[in-house]
């Protein structure tokens, strides 16, 4: 899953990015991801700019949590939460059956914001990868001033975010993340589960 | 809206109620099941590790669905909040015709004889409700044994020395080990411990009309494909809906059995499918909805003579609630052991069942079932890094290189962990919902302690390099295994029904499920509901012939 070069994606050859290239494509996934990618054909549209076709998220709450859930499970030598399309996950399934967390999410990520302008004097968006993982870390541990958080506490805010990361990332591609299979992909996992058709080990 | 009255109104279609229905249709009695669920559907969810009932992140496949359904949990605390059923706290087994038989692992344990003498044999414990049961594993063989050939049961015992006695072989040959089964007897067996294959509620070969099974990883919390893992939607349900004398009505919603000023019940009023009230009438009513419905259902149904809610005069509906204290270990090996083969879990022993020095009851340890990629996200030894690349490195070099035995201690009863009716907060047809309160025993914590570091040994043993364990945890109990509120007893000052199921007091009320268990036994208990549901419909079967509830 190339998106700088599709021919290699299409080819199987895993991406080699630099952290400063991998930095730049977290900050245009919302654009890419906004851009209605939802095959592999589709990454092409990588880049080109359009408008947030979000449920759900403004472009701005959808422009911070990409990075956070890149951060919670990043691309490496196989796709990170961006590449998977967590943020569509999330989306989509609370105007849905996780909608009891829209309000989690509205204020969490407001006070997100807010924590990472006053202990980082920068949105998080603009942090380098390495100081985006401090300060997650440190929301994580309940680091960041507790007045901040009128709505879930940080440590709730984090747990919600890296829990819905997961599913986005490991769940069913048909509720919108998971795209191609990918976290199956790199866990040596046969995908689809076709009926009867399992490899056994038959040398017992 | 009052119907035709038939002879037996049984609630809840799982693995209780379904082999009611077909013992009494099947004996001539005119039944109407009453199922809240639907039946189960497996291309609704084939492969969706979000939308199944091990991990129903998006709901349960299974239901009950989290549109309509609530409950309030009450914290150790004292906080209370309200639960859907797809979260931890709701304590949910399932709700679907089948009920957990849909979609359980389906290991088809017999209690063993202590199980059901538990008080007897090790006296009594403080702040506990530890009792014997008035039945006795001896009443309970021939169902036990009719149980496993009526839905079908894989196993062999040959090697278990532990095992309850059988009249009869099991009616299936057993499975065989997966890769990691193979490390774990190998290591067991070094131990001088005595492996041998889980007895399994699935077919190993072509049985009653239904294929082997197929080995899909996706296995516990989905339904089967070809239908291989035999529940009571597929076995028995079959046979009574064939006799013409038993209707199931899916999508119906018990809210209350109707008892009469007299303390007879008279029948089930509850909303259809198209949510409209309905009632009815039945010369006895039968209800198996689960440990925790049963409760609320009785809870829910006041009248004159028991203004406390069915059969709750002396306050003992709700009590005891309990499932078991799952605790392991886990091992991280250099070898790929991982082996598409579903359900995963092949192999168990039965030393700790009983006996273990200075120590109440024990459990059964056995390896775990697979666990897709997102459950296994939470399968981490103690400070490993949740998130970032250290996360996707151990799903991708660990997923097929661990070693895990888990097991289910055998908890002891105790009165205040329970189930009342929530004062407040009602589901959407009205109907006020269960509040769920107290913790397993402080002994549970003692026995998941031991039972634990015995599985600890074992992975320790198969050379696996990190190594940890799962202990116990002081929180309430229940969930799939829930268990033990109208316990059944010879005394009606402390139990809810008599040895046959039959409420006190009301001589046309039955209970069939889980909730009849005093004590749970350190194993899964879906066979002992079954065996349990046999008996109470022979017991009901003979009263009919002298037209006793009539």
């Amino acid at each position: 899953m190339n998106p700088e070069n599709p021919e290699a994606a299409a080819a199987g050859e895993p991406a080699r990015v630099s952290r400063r290239t991998a930095l730049k494509l977290a900050a245009v996934g919302v654009l890419g991801a906004a851009a209605g990618v939802g095959a592999s054909a589709g990454l092409a549209h990588w880049g080109r700019a359009a408008p947030a076709p979000f449920r759900f998220f403004t472009g701005a709450e959808a422009r911070l949590l990409i990075p956070i859930c890149e951060q919670i499970i990043p691309r490496d030598d196989t796709p990170g939460a961006t590449d998977a399309g967590v943020i569509h996950f999330i989306d989509r399934q609370i105007c849905g059956p996780l909608a009891r967390h829209q309000q989690s999410y509205r204020q969490g990520l407001a006070s997100f914001r807010q924590a990472c302008r006053q202990v980082c004097q920068a949105d998080f968006e603009e942090l380098s990868f390495d100081k985006q993982t401090e300060f997650l870390r440190r929301v994580e541990a309940g680091g960041t001033p507790k007045e901040l958080w009128p709505g879930p506490s940080q440590q709730a805010f984090f747990n919600l975010v890296l829990d819905h990361t997961r599913q986005g990332f490991y769940g069913s591609p048909r509720h919108g993340g998971n795209r191609n299979y990918g976290s199956y992909q790199m866990m040596g996992l046969a995908y689809p589960n076709l009926i009867g058709r399992n490899v056994r080990d038959k040398g017992r | 809206m009052s119907l035709p009255k038939v002879n037996a109104v049984i609630v809840g279609a799982g693995a209780g109620g379904g082999i009611v229905a077909k013992e009494l249709a099947v004996a001539g009695l005119s039944v109407v099941l009453l199922e809240r669920g639907g039946w189960p559907r497996y291309d609704e969810h084939n492969d969706d590790e979000l939308w199944s009932q091990r991990t129903p992140a998006l709901g349960n496949p299974f239901g009950p669905d989290d549109r309509r359904h609530r409950r309030v949990f009450v914290n150790p605390n004292g906080e209370s909040r309200v639960v859907l059923p797809s979260e931890g706290d709701y304590g949910n087994n399932a709700g679907c015709v089948g009920g957990g038989t849909a979609s359980y692992g389906a290991m088809a344990w017999r209690f063993m004889p202590q199980d059901f003498r538990m008080r007897s044999t090790y006296g009594d414990v403080k702040d506990s409700t530890l009792a014997d049961w008035p039945v006795s594993y001896d009443d309970l063989e021939p169902y036990y044994e009719k149980a496993e050939y009526e839905v079908g049961v894989a196993g062999d015992y040959a090697d278990n020395p532990f095992g309850a006695p059988r009249k009869k072989p099991f009616p299936m040959p057993a499975f065989p080990y997966n890769k990691e089964g193979r490390l774990i007897v190998a290591t067991e067996k070094r131990m001088g411990l005595h492996p041998f294959p889980i007895p399994m509620l699935r077919n190993s070969v072509e049985y009653n009309g239904r294929p082997a099974c197929i080995h899909m990883r996706s296995c516990v919390g989905y339904a089967c494909p070809v239908n291989a893992k035999g529940g009571t939607h597929n076995t028995v349900l079959p046979i009574a809906l064939a006799t013409g004398n038993c209707q199931v009505r899916a999508g119906c919603v018990a809210a209350e059995i109707m008892v009469d000023d007299g303390g007879r019940a008279r029948g089930v009023r509850y909303f259809d499918s198209d949510n409209r009230a309905r009632e009815q009438p039945a010369d006895l009513v039968v209800v198996s909805a689960s440990a925790t419905e049963t409760a609320r259902l009785l809870l829910n149904s006041k009248s004159r003579l028991f203004p406390n809610g069915a059969g709750n005069n002396n306050d003992w509906v709700g009590r005891n609630l309990q499932g078991h204290c799952y605790v392991g270990a886990c091992g991280l090996l250099e070898e790929e052991i991982y082996e598409e083969a579903g359900p995963g879990a092949t192999v168990a022993i039965c030393d700790y069942s009983h006996g273990n020095p200075g120590l109440v009851g024990g459990g059964m340890l056995a390896n775990e079932f697979i666990d897709l990629p997102y459950k296994f996200c939470g399968v981490r030894p103690p400070g490993e890094a949740r998130w970032g690349k250290a996360h996707k490195d151990f799903q991708r070099r660990h997923y097929k290189r661990i070693v895990r035995i888990v097991g289910p201690w055998q908890e002891i009863p105790n009165f205040s962990a329970r189930v009342t009716i929530d004062p407040a907060v009602k589901d959407d047809w009205g109907i006020p919902v269960c509040r769920l309160s107290g913790t397993r025993h402080a002994y549970d914590l003692q026995g998941g302690d031991f039972l634990s570091r015995k599985a600890e040994a074992i992975i320790q043993e198969t050379g696996a390099t990190r190594i940890w364990r799962n202990g116990p945890g002081l929180w309430l109990s229940g969930g799939q295994h829930q268990a033990g509120t109208c316990r059944m007893g010879d005394d009606p000052a402390t139990s809810v029904t008599n040895r046959f199921g039959q409420v006190h007091q009301i001589d046309n009320l039955f209970i069939a499920d889980g909730s009849l268990h005093v004590t749970n036994g350190g194993f899964n208990p879906v066979l002992t509901i079954m065996a349990l549901a046999y008996w109470v419909s022979d017991y009901i079967k003979t009263g009919w012939k002298g037209s006793k509830f009539r």
